[in-house]
């Protein structure tokens, strides 16, 4: 009955996104108040039904109700409850509907919270989201339902996936989710001022919120995934340039990219036009993601053509929504007023560099993951494009715009001074060349690839509290009067400099665990011992290991430095019995920002183990940082201007005492 | 199959879960194996999702790994192995395509790209300084002196 319900509860969600999508737009198109007002309460009615719906759904799963397809082949009555749960949204239908309830909840959001929202450009902004919702309830009820029944029923479930059963990925998919659904909202407000003809510094300001918000949660996801995937895969590799991986990278691209245009159009009211098609751009990718992973395509063209329904289906919406959305762009965009004017060398002029390189990179990913896809299709001829395309092609367009990042916040808006700049900037400068002859000196001769890395590493941090620096007036007044400064300092000033500072962190991480990393590959015997750099592993012995789903073998190791015990470490090979699956659980261990990462190959009969060692220096930095770049988003977030409603005249940061 | 893709949401595809070179593939002579090594990670294991051979636990990769370390111990360069293996294997083996009229798009496009975007954006800046109005005119300057002189 519950499942009936949730099935039910899913087509009314429909039907009300197809009045959310008619009547307010109707109402915006006439001027009608009451029609426009209809927006709210279908938008918040559509998330209460969507998420009844996605309840019943859990429901099924938490008691493992066999009679239901989707549960008995996603599920298993031995499954731990957390894992129950987390495979509602393990499987196609299932995650298809966590994604449309993410649709509905930031339609939902957008109605309770945007009160001081134009009437008319808040019911064209919900009527988008509901179109959005309803192709995807459509598509749901059409070709993806996961209420459908079994009858007979069979008695125990068919996916006790052991790789499933981890924590990481129980909350990587909403994580991610959030991040790129939430991209629909920018997306919807675009629409929304390209039918209503207006868009204005107010509209950046409006819109600004929910881009952070979608931003942040897909820097987290993004980082999520790559950590699942370091600790899962066994071999200290974080970021394989796979399509799947792509798919989520290239609307993060373009967030950053429309994050950092929206500024100039909120202070400026310039690039509107570019803004405009950024955010269209954005949610475009969000939805090219969706029909790469989703319709199989990724896997051969020749399965996606076996069985195409479902691909067929998203790209049918996929089409209609960006195809739309790009001719009425095409129709308005002529009509959007030009904005401030500006020289090359400004804020604005960094701004429209970090575009540049921002969409160009996100291009280069784009040409690169649908190349292969294109080329088979047209030619029938099948190549590769992995990670090394990838990091001779993308990695030179990140270097300009990493070296460029400090210079952006000290530049003026409208026309900045590049040499004044410069000289803020000189510390910095200092403090990354101090770090390369400090290198030279310690290390000799290092890969000079290397100690760029750092020394841009360096720069991006010093850089970042340089600015911070500045505008305080650190060490030019009193202590007392910098802290007051400080404190006077809008919240997003604090938060590019924390979200700069994080992308700092990360390059460091990256460039640190690629050039020192080490690695040992050895056959191990109980007493034995492997040295990697200055620590040493003994191989103590096995320890029999069963959780509730399996059985295993663990490998004691004990860490030694200077003949101190630093660690123990105890990687793992288990064997879950439902399916009969082996897997191998890698230990880690961390030393400052560095880690030791030692996991388990074969065992022999005679007690003899492949061990491999890992050795990581700074690794941890890269998910740190992103966890930092994550918190300046966050604090920008709480910036003051972003709550209040009306664009106000700007707050002079800080009182001058009068004379 | 591990090594199918999971059906499951925007995630990582399932690599498996232990990979990459075992102990008695590895050569004596530590020059030759870093050029294994580092060849290896350009070659994709055929029947893997986005994996190199170096990282795969597939049969195949393993067999491709041997085979490029008997081919550089034969003394083949670099580019004799990678050209032996796409006779073998076709063009899907190297993870970096070779520059030829079926990837000059693939190649050309990120450069192109950069080029085009930039011209575009000094294009507008051309264009729209012609429009600029040059300094202020003397009522403005002392409207600007007004306010200065109000905030002091």
């Amino acid at each position: 009955m519950i499942v009936e319900i949730g099935h039910y509860a899913l087509v009314l969600a429909l039907v009300l996104a197809l009045a959310g999508g008619t009547l307010p737009f109707w109402g915006a198109l006439r001027g009608d108040n009451r029609l426009m007002a209809v927006a709210s309460t279908t938008s918040v009615a559509q998330f209460l039904f969507v998420a009844m719906s996605f309840a019943a759904l859990t429901y099924a799963y938490v008691v493992s109700d066999f009679s239901v397809q989707n549960v008995v082949e996603n599920s298993h009555s031995l499954k731990p409850l957390l894992y129950k749960i987390s495979g509602v949204w393990g499987n196609h239908e299932g995650s298809m509907l966590l994604w449309v309830l993410i649709l509905v909840l930031f339609g939902a959001l957008v109605a309770v919270f945007s009160e001081n929202l134009p009437l008319k450009l808040k019911a064209l902004v919900l009527s988008v989201q509901s179109w959005i919702s309803a192709a995807f309830l459509f598509f749901i009820l059409i070709a993806s339902n996961p209420f459908l029944r079994l009858d007979p029923a069979p008695l125990q479930g068919r996916d006790l996936n052991p790789l499933l059963q981890d924590v990481g990925l129980a909350i990587h998919p909403p994580l991610l989710y959030l991040g790129y659904v939430g991209c629909s909202i920018s997306f919807a407000f675009a629409i929304a001022a390209l039918i209503d003809g207006r868009i204005d510094a107010a509209w950046a300001r409006w819109v600004r919120p929910w881009t952070l918000t979608a931003w942040c949660f897909l820097t987290l996801g993004i980082a999520m995934g790559s950590y699942w995937a370091y600790y899962e895969l066994g071999w200290g590799g974080w970021w394989f340039w796979d399509p799947v991986e792509n798919a989520s990278f290239m609307p993060w691209l373009a967030a950053t990219a429309l994050l950092h245009s929206a500024i100039v159009m909120e202070k400026r009211e310039a690039l509107k036009i570019w803004t405009i098609l950024l955010a269209i751009l954005t949610f475009s990718l969000s939805l090219l993601g969706t029909f790469l992973v989703r319709s199989g395509v990724l896997t051969s063209v020749h399965a996606f053509a076996t069985d195409p329904t479902r691909g067929i289906f998203i790209l049918c919406i996929l089409c209609v929504f960006i195809g739309g959305a790009f001719s009425l762009f095409a129709a308005r965009a002529g009509q959007l007023s030009q904005g401030g004017l500006f020289a090359p060398i400004s804020r604005e002029g960094a701004l429209v560099l970090n575009n540049l390189l921002l969409t160009a990179a996100c291009a280069t990913v784009l040409v690169g993951t649908l190349y292969p896809l294109a080329l088979e299709a047209l030619t029938g001829e099948k190549i590769s494009v992995g990670a090394p395309f990838f990091d001779m092609t993308f990695g030179p367009m990140m270097v300009p715009l990493l070296i460029a990042v400090p210079f952006g916040p000290l530049l003026a808006w409208k026309r900045g001074d590049i040499v004044a700049a410069g000289q803020r900037l000189l510390f910095a400068f200092g403090a990354a060349m101090a770090v390369v002859i400090l290198g030279l000196a310690l290390m000799g001769t290092p890969s000079a690839l290397a100690l760029f890395g750092v020394a841009l590493a360096v720069w991006l941090m010093v850089g970042a509290l340089s600015e911070i620096a500045f505008r305080i007036k650190l060490g030019r007044v009193s202590p007392a009067e910098s802290w007051r400064r400080g404190a006077g300092l809008p919240r997003s000033a604090w938060g590019t400099m924390v979200a700069h500072f994080g992308v700092g962190v990360t390059v460091l991480g990256i460039v640190g665990s690629t050039a020192w990393n080490s690695e040992t590959i050895v056959t191990l015997k109980p007493g034995e011992a492997v040295t990697i750099g200055s620590r040493t592993l003994t191989m103590d012995g096995f320890v029999p290991i069963s959780g509730g789903t399996y059985t295993g073998t663990g490998v004691r190791f004990t860490v030694r430095q200077g003949g101190n015990v630093v660690a123990t470490m105890e990687p793992e090979k288990r064997l879950y019995t439902v399916p009969n699956t082996p897997t191998t659980e890698a230990a880690i261990n961390t030393f400052g920002f560095s880690q030791l990462y030692v996991s388990l190959g074969d065992i022999s009969a005679d007690g003899s183990t492949v061990v491999r060692v890992y050795w990581k220096t700074l690794i941890a930095l890269i998910w740190l940082g992103a966890l930092v770049m994550t918190a300046g988003g966050m604090l920008s977030l709480s910036d003051r201007r972003l709550r209040v409603g009306a664009p106000k005249p700007a707050r002079r940061p800080v009182a001058v005492p009068a004379e | 199959m591990r090594r199918a893709m999971l059906a499951f949401g925007f995630l990582v595809a399932a690599w498996p879960a232990f990979a990459a070179v075992q102990p008695d593939e590895i050569l004596k002579d530590p020059v030759l194996e870093a050029r294994a090594r580092a060849l290896s990670a350009e070659l994709r294991c055929l029947v893997c999702q986005s994996q190199s051979i170096d990282d795969s636990d597939a049969t195949i990769a393993r067999d491709l790994r041997v085979l490029v370390r008997e081919r550089l111990q034969a003394g083949d360069s670099d580019a004799a192995v990678k050209a032996f293996l796409v006779d073998r294997y076709g063009e899907y083996v190297l993870l970096k395509p070779r520059l030829t009229w079926h990837t000059i798009v693939l190649w050309g496009a990120p450069p192109a790209l950069l080029v085009v975007g930039g011209a575009l954006a000094i294009g507008v800046f051309r264009r729209r300084r012609v429009a600029t109005v040059t300094g202020l005119t003397a009522d403005e300057e002392a409207r600007v002196e007004a306010l200065l002189a109000r905030d002091e």
